[in-house]
């Protein structure tokens, strides 16, 4: 008994740590394909991801008002409110504060991007208060898989669709990556955007359709959080963005494959160090782990080594 | 920036593209200024404020529209005071530009319209430059970007703390060992990560930055936790302390001078200390920077390779970048701890760490005088907004994203090279490639 038991614990970690990772994949894809097209951090990244946990919020209360009592209808609504408007504020973000930068010395981008998430987190304080937003549960349920005496090993409804959504949208952006005309504009203006603007890509639109996608998956992360843990406040996204960043670091900055196993091995990490050994420190093995990687691996697990020229 | 200054755009044109910019505006305000979630008992409601949303349109519309049309002249306007330079008729008056400015601020105090709140305000501001004086070193002159310099201003601090009331130590022997265990530990850091290059490493010394915070927050029995230390020693001048009765075997400050006890004293005397200390640490950055170290610094920004092929070890260059900034932050953090007598970890956490790079990087990378006007802008421009209370931050972090488009390489970007051969004349170099 002690055995199984053992082995349903790991189990169970193991379902957290992959819910956890798969939101802190999606936000980093976002850092990891900003980082790929002009080389810089997009600091406010963790800012948008919490506009689209409000924007959820605030759409579920609506619609919970307006009687919408269909759970598959809702989720729909909400994931495509959510994903626009938070869209738009992606855009509006690198059309106001990253673009005039474009050509600046490396580290003005960089602290236009704090200044912009300093802006972003007062904003929605003082528009939607200080208080933390506490939504009801709007999925609920789930399967037992294994059941021994008081322990069971349980996968609710909402990790499956979190696990589910994400291994979907995973495999819907290589293809756009990969096959699509936006996609090959991406990896041109990636590799050397003069010469990209010079074959006739339109670089300028091509960036901003790189932060609408990031910003549009941050909001789909934006709501899982929302329903996974059904509490928000103004301040989530300034830790679940040093996070993702943190994941795209250490899965390799630039590479899309890259960020999703560097998030779902942040999320394992913390699951686990919190299951075994202690959950204050749960971040510090998650940093000590980046640092360790990237001392024998300087440029992350799945990043291609800087050429340098000389 | 979305057509060249010297073609005029067509008025049509011009309002066109402002409608765009009111209709996202209107777009942006419905999910947060349109609808309001509020908590009430039963739950979250939704308030609806309809109204601001076209009125956030029209005034992001006219906002545009006028800032388009007063671009140009603008930009003209206020070009030479951009491109202001001082004067070569003034360069043989740039060495008594420090002393004159450490006299300047050493007579603050004593002004008429000084009072607790300047004083402390000044402190507050001279611990920043203090700071940012540590962080330049390693950020401006040698190219290492670090996310995480409030770790080292942490360990200062805790050092300080834990000595004063653990080990029963003075302020003084404090404050070095507060340094020196900053420095110790940025060696200990930066022998591992000399691999690293740009973002990977900036994110190695941002996960330091929060280990630390997370340790300091978690280790109780040692710092305790969340509470802090508190009881911290004072400062004193030569075994004199600031205090109304004297301690044990000691005397006051207001015994041995004869000048009648006020607790402004210990604040004024806080305020010269730290000058002092600040005043130091620039005098010791500058002649660092025409020694080979310093030169090696700059050398090692600009380009690893052909240091390396000049013989120049980048790793005993890195390590001495960190290790000195690290040490201006723990004399920095020693001397926080001493003047509040409390430290706790909320003091330190990232948001510290960006606050000091930016100091850094709006006053222009590198640059001394940048870095105290970047200091003052951002501990007295929240201070000046305080009567707008909830806007303020907001206000900050917007001038942060303005300053950064009007002057990319900081308000002092154009510096002169530290050191050039006698021969050559004097050029301007463009800032730094960082």
């Amino acid at each position: 008994m002690g055995f199984t038991l053992a082995v349903g614990t790991f189990l169970q970690h193991l379902i957290n740590g992959l819910t956890l990772g798969a939101i802190y994949g999606l936000i980093a894809i976002g850092y990891t394909m900003v980082y790929g097209i002009i080389r810089m951090i997009n600091f406010a990244h963790g800012e948008i991801y919490m506009i689209g946990a409000f924007i959820a919020v605030t759409t579920f209360t609506l619609l919970l008002g307006a009687g919408v009592t269909s759970v598959p209808l809702a989720l729909v609504i909400v994931l495509a409110i959510s994903c626009t408007f938070t869209a738009a504020y992606g855009w509006t973000i690198e059309r106001v504060a990253y673009r005039p930068l474009r050509t600046a010395p490396k580290l003005a981008p960089f602290i236009s991007a704090i200044g912009m998430s300093i802006l972003l987190q007062n904003f929605v304080m003082l528009t939607q208060g200080a208080r933390s937003k506490s939504l009801p549960p709007v999925m609920t349920g789930g399967v037992t898989l294994w059941h021994d005496g008081d322990f069971s090993l349980g996968l609710t409804n909402i990790q499956m669709f979190i696990i589910l959504l994400t291994v979907a949208l995973m495999a819907g952006f290589t293809l756009v990556i990969n096959r699509t005309a936006l996609g090959r504009a991406q990896r041109a203006c990636e590799q050397d955007r003069t010469m990209a603007a010079l074959l006739g890509i339109n670089v300028d639109r091509t960036i901003s359709l790189t932060f609408v996608l990031g910003a549009g998956l941050a909001a789909v992360a934006g709501v899982m959080v929302t329903l996974y843990y059904g509490v928000i406040d103004f301040y989530i996204g300034f830790l679940a963005g040093m996070k993702a960043f943190t994941a795209a670091v250490l899965g390799g900055i630039g590479s899309l494959p890259g960020a999703m196993l560097g998030g779902l091995l942040i999320g394992l990490i913390e699951a686990f160090f919190s299951g075994y050994v202690s959950s204050a420190y749960k971040d510090v093995a998650a940093f000590s782990i980046l640092i360790l990687v990237l001392v024998v691996r300087p440029s992350g697990l799945l990043g291609r080594p800087d050429i340098e020229k000389v | 920036m979305a057509a060249p200054a010297n073609a005029p755009i067509p008025f049509p044109h011009r309002l066109r593209d402002a409608g765009i910019a009111g209709l996202v505006a209107m777009a942006l305000a419905v999910p947060f200024l349109g609808l309001r979630t509020v908590n009430l008992d039963q739950g979250l409601v939704v308030q609806t404020n309809l109204a601001y949303v076209p009125l956030a349109g029209v005034l992001v519309f006219l906002g545009r529209l006028i800032l388009g049309l007063l671009a140009g002249p603008l930009a003209k306007a206020t070009a030479p005071l951009a491109n202001w330079r001082p004067p070569a008729s003034t360069q043989r008056l740039r060495p008594w530009g420090g002393p004159l400015l450490v006299l300047a601020a050493a007579a603050l105090p004593f002004l008429p319209f000084a009072n607790r709140y300047i004083i402390d305000l000044g402190t507050t501001a001279l611990i920043y430059i203090l700071l940012a004086t540590g962080l330049n070193i390693t950020v401006g002159l040698a190219g290492l970007l670090d996310l995480g310099f409030a770790a080292f201003y942490a360990i200062g601090a805790y050092t300080c703390a834990l000595t004063t009331t653990q080990l029963h130590w003075g302020f003084w022997p404090a404050l070095a060992a507060g340094g020196l265990a900053s420095s110790l530990f940025a060696v200990l850091l930066s022998l591992p990560i000399l691999r690293l290059r740009g973002d990977y490493l900036a994110i190695v010394t941002l996960g330091f930055g929060e280990i630390t915070r997370i340790v300091i927050l978690n280790w109780q029995s040692l710092t305790g936790g969340p509470n802090g230390v508190s009881g911290i020693a004072r400062p004193t001048l030569f075994g004199l302390t600031f205090d109304r009765r004297a301690p044990e075997g000691g005397h006051t400050f207001s015994e041995i001078t004869g000048i009648a006890y006020a607790p402004e004293h210990r604040l004024i005397f806080l305020y010269l200390l730290i000058l002092a200390l600040t005043a130091l640490a620039a005098y010791t950055v500058a002649r660092l920077r025409r020694l080979p170290i310093g030169r090696a610094w700059e050398a090692l920004r600009e380009d690893e390779i052909a240091c390396r092929s000049l013989g120049i070890n980048p790793t005993m260059v890195k390590v001495s970048a960190y290790a000195t900034g690290a040490l201006m932050g723990g004399l920095a953090g020693c001397f926080f701890a001493a003047r509040q007598g409390f430290v706790s970890p909320e003091s330190f956490g990232f948001m510290e760490s960006a606050t000091i790079l930016a100091i850094v990087v709006l006053g222009g990378m590198g640059s001394q005088a940048g870095v105290i006007i970047a200091a003052l802008f951002i501990v007295v421009l929240p201070e000046l907004a305080r009567g707008f209370a909830d806007y303020r931050m907001l206000a900050f972090g917007l001038a942060m994203i303005l300053i950064m488009i009007w002057k990319p390489g900081g308000l002092l970007a154009g510096r002169l090279p530290t050191i050039r051969l006698s021969t050559a004349k004097p050029k301007p170099v463009a800032e730094a490639a960082l």
